[in-house]
């Protein structure tokens, strides 16, 4: 491995994404991306008592499909790197207690799919595992609990507000060669140009996929041509053109080949979304799922996928903070 | 060149952000708050003409019925919809308050029937209360004040 750049780590040795589970709530099983994903859950519950356990239902479910596409078991796995949005990270840190393989916990907001991903394969191309299972979730309904108000709180948002993917994803990194392999990480930094509405995250978090973005660019000599997709995590209907026209100001156009997970993954026509979707599980369900499958399929050869994160706490915007914003890239490369 | 969007952040990006619905969001609160009114006066009219209620003591119950509206469509879920399409419509009336309670105690119910439940109740409502009785007190205040000295 190598750092290229001021940002960014270019993983040398080869590696390769060996499987990939995804399991999702039924709003999502309703949009477009409906038959990309392993799993999904007729009910928001998924079968559970309480939002806590649906969420780590999915988490579990989507390891599970993923170890099982893998041909490995639980045993081979050398580093399990999870997070997700909710306090304390407890999705991860409980399904790392049924896991009980070695652990760590990170937090990046919706960034945290990429997040882990880019450390995981850091930590493969430095052989200090040899295979390491990547995951993130999130749910709409711990996150409005979390977040914002109980789900049944009839209060009315705002159209810039997003709606919170109830998904999990998860991959599975390796040396051995497959068909997709992970090229770069650009670990982001955490910008913040004072916006304090957290109904509006796409605006915050875009200057923070651009940055990453153009910084990516930059350490690696490349242009938005030598991509045949930059998508982001969350950005939705209000920060992807912010977003596109940010990285234009820094005189990379990407207009060609941009789009965001959050934008993929509903039918905002036709669904109740506001803006678009948004949470860990967004970029992690649609990455894993629908982009890996038209890589495979040959519609992209080159992908880099933006995570974005909001690092949002209620406690902070109560005490008039802004919101800071992180966004961490990952370079995907058919082989 | 023109300058970057980033240079004056918050005032350039608002022409990506949707303008907030003010004037739809009124008329939607207005029908749907009414509507509301409505079925109260309703209710009052049917204490009064079936179960032998006056025009002075109808009132708690008309309330008390209006509650429990509100709290059972806030258990199937029907409650948070009618939120988000009449905004102050529904929030502002006796049914907002029963669905800030009802909501709160069902999200909290997890965290069991103490530390949970009634705990978390007036979470939202509290504040309701707080500024209910502060001001109460204070416009009590005034009008004391006036009928001494005037």
């Amino acid at each position: 491995m190598a750092l290229v750049g001021k940002q960014t780590w270019e993983f040398t040795n080869g590696v390769y994404v060996q499987s990939t589970g995804t399991a999702v709530g039924p709003t999502e099983k309703e949009g477009p991306l409906s038959g990309t994903f392993d799993f999904s859950f007729n009910n928001l519950h998924c079968d559970e008592e309480n939002w806590e356990l649906a969420e780590r239902a999915l988490m579990r479910k989507a390891i599970q499909i993923c170890i099982d596409k893998s041909g490995k078991t639980t045993d081979d796995i050398d580093v399990f790197l999870a997070g997700d949005l909710l306090n304390q990270n407890i999705t991860a840190n409980f399904m790392a207690r049924e896991l009980q393989r070695p652990f760590l916990c990170l937090f990046g907001a919706c960034s945290t799919s990429m997040e882990t991903t880019g450390v995981a394969a850091s930590l493969i191309d430095n052989g200090y595992a040899n295979s390491a299972l990547a995951a993130t979730s999130s749910h709409n309904s711990t996150a409005e609990r979390q977040y914002r108000y109980p789900t049944e709180y009839g209060g009315q948002k705002p159209d810039s507000a997003t709606f919170t993917v109830t998904g999990s994803g998860c991959l599975l990194l390796s040396r051995e060669v497959t068909s997709i392999k992970v090229k770069y990480a650009t670990i982001g930094t955490v910008q913040d140009l004072g916006i304090k509405n957290p109904y509006d995250m796409g605006s915050a978090m875009a200057p923070a996929a651009a940055y990453t973005i153009v910084q990516h660019f930059k350490d690696t000599n490349s242009m938005p041509h030598d991509y045949d997709l930059i998508v982001t995590g969350d950005l939705s209907t209000v920060g992807a053109p912010i977003c596109r026209q940010l990285v234009k100001d820094e005189g990379y156009d990407v207009s060609k080949v941009y789009d965001d997970c959050g934008l993929l993954i509903f039918d905002r026509e036709h669904q109740k979304v506001f803006s678009g979707g948004s949470g860990c599980g967004c970029s992690a369900v649609v990455t894993y799922g629908h982009l890996f499958q038209e890589m495979n399929r040959g519609t992209y050869k080159r992908i880099l996928v933006v995570a974005t994160g909001a690092l949002l706490s209620p406690t902070m915007i109560q005490q008039k903070e802004s919101i800071p914003t992180i966004a961490h890239a990952v370079v995907f490369e058919s082989t | 060149m023109e300058g970057k969007l980033k240079d004056n952040y918050k005032n350039e990006i608002k022409k990506y952000q949707p303008k907030p619905k003010v004037f739809l969001n009124c008329i939607r609160a207005f029908i749907v708050g009414g509507l509301i009114c409505l079925l109260g006066e309703v209710i009052t009219k049917m204490f009064i003409g079936y179960f032998g209620f006056t025009e002075k003591n109808a009132g708690n119950p008309t309330i008390a019925t209006l509650v429990l509206l509100s709290t059972l469509l806030t258990g199937i879920g029907v409650y948070d919809k009618i939120g988000q399409y009449a905004g102050a419509g529904s929030a502002v009336p006796v049914t907002g308050f029963a669905n800030s309670m009802a909501s709160a105690a069902i999200e909290h119910r997890s965290e069991g029937l103490v530390l949970g439940v009634a705990t978390n109740m007036f979470k939202l409502a509290g504040s309701v209360i707080v500024f209910g009785v502060v001001s109460a007190y204070i416009v009590g205040l005034i009008r004391y004040a006036y009928r001494v000295f005037f």
